[in-house]
């Protein structure tokens, strides 16, 4: 069983962050999140988890030791009696994943709900999503089922990410590089955020 | 894609893996440690406050009258309690004319010491700790700490207690 994302099917409901919020562990409080790809041009939203990255940028600059990572891989939000509200780890993650809550003083991300993915049941968004952008299930099925393919890799600069949770991409691509400069707007192009570059398989 | 950096090593006291939290690590072991002597510091150092503050409290004492003297022939022993009810000490009447009072306390763990006139000495039956008759210092076993004297005072033909010797 994995987890795999596919942006380009999620219609913005909602549902899955209502869900989310439901989890007696963190009620209230969604840890997955809808973004908006480019919102002066576009309602196209895609859904935020946590890739639980295989060497986890957020734990490594966490000064409080306060994020771990499970044997299988699943990087846990932050231990509560240890996390100091630094935001150190809402800056690294390349994902844009950890939130600070200010009322809490904590730092809070998805956990890919370890309490029910540690029992064999699926995540609670990814039991809700209605569009098939979050899908939590085998990798022989998704790959039949679909057009594209999942990558685990990121590749930031010089820095390659591999992650736990896959994204859904074309299906000729290996890897997903994505260019941060070019996202910062700049004199000439104030407007710029260019695609993510597909990398050639 | 060339040129990619290594991510650097994890620090072995900081592990990001779960299940390597519960090995204890040297910083752990240290702080426990460092935790451990102050506490241990800090406690002698009340000790020693208590110590001292009995001590002052010692020289305002209320004087007791302990017996009558011709109610302890040589050899006899009496109990008594001084300063407080909970404080057991023995009257001992070794020789003519020699008549000296200590606490009952055992200085190594408190037990009751028992006074044996033939061999002139108190004797602790918990861990066999002996003390001298004359000054109640220890002559063997555990005890590092002479036995408090009391201080005596024959008035008439009475015997009071006046104040405690630490
Ligand atoms: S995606 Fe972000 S929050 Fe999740 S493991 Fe990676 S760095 Fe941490
Ligand atoms: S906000 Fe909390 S979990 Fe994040 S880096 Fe700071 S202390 Fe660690
Ligand atoms: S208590 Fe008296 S010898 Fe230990």
């Amino acid at each position: 069983m994995e987890f795999f994302v596919d942006p380009s099917r999620c219609i913005g409901c909602q549902a899955c962050a209502q869900a989310c919020a439901e989890c007696d562990s963190h009620r209230g409080i969604s840890m997955i999140h809808l973004d908006f790809v480019d919102r002066s041009s576009s309602p196209q939203t895609t859904p935020t988890v946590c890739m639980h990255c295989d060497d986890p940028t957020c734990a490594r600059v966490c000064p409080a030791d306060a994020i771990k990572q499970t044997a299988e891989g699943v990087v846990q939000s932050a231990l509560k009696p240890r996390c100091v509200g630094c935001s150190n780890c809402v800056l690294a993650c390349p994902f844009g994943v950890p939130r600070y809550i200010p009322a809490l003083d904590q730092m809070m991300k998805c956990d890919m709900c370890y309490d029910r993915t540690s029992a064999g049941l699926k995540p609670m968004c990814a039991t809700v999503c209605p569009s098939g952008a979050l899908y939590y299930g085998s990798r022989e099925t998704i790959v039949q089922m679909r057009r594209e393919q999942p990558t685990n890799t990121f590749v930031f600069g010089r820095r390659v990410v591999t992650t736990k949770v896959s994204l859904m991409v074309s299906a000729n691509t290996s890897a997903l590089e994505v260019d941060i400069a070019s996202f910062l707007p700049s004199p000439e192009d104030p407007s710029a955020g260019n695609n993510p570059q597909q990398v050639a398989a | 894609m060339t040129n990619r950096t290594n991510p650097p090593p994890q620090s072995p006291g900081f592990p990001i893996n779960w299940e390597d939290e519960h090995q204890v690590t040297r910083r752990t072991f240290v702080t426990f440690l460092l935790l451990l002597s102050t506490t241990f510091v800090a406690s002698t150092g009340l000790i020693g406050l208590l110590n001292w503050l009995r001590r002052r409290q010692a020289s305002q004492l209320a004087p007791l009258r302990i017996a009558q003297l011709q109610e302890i022939p040589i050899g006899g022993v009496t109990l008594f309690h001084y300063p407080t009810a909970s404080d057991p000490c023995l009257l001992i009447h070794p020789s003519a004319e020699i008549f000296l009072a200590y606490s009952q306390k055992c200085t190594h763990l408190s037990c009751p010491v028992l006074y044996q006139a033939a061999e002139r000495q108190f004797y602790c039956p918990c861990h066999a700790g002996r003390f001298a008759v004359e000054d109640g210092r220890p002559l063997s076993g555990p005890p590092k700490r002479p036995l408090p004297r009391i201080e005596i005072k024959v008035t008439g033909d009475e015997i009071w207690a006046v104040g405690v010797q630490a």
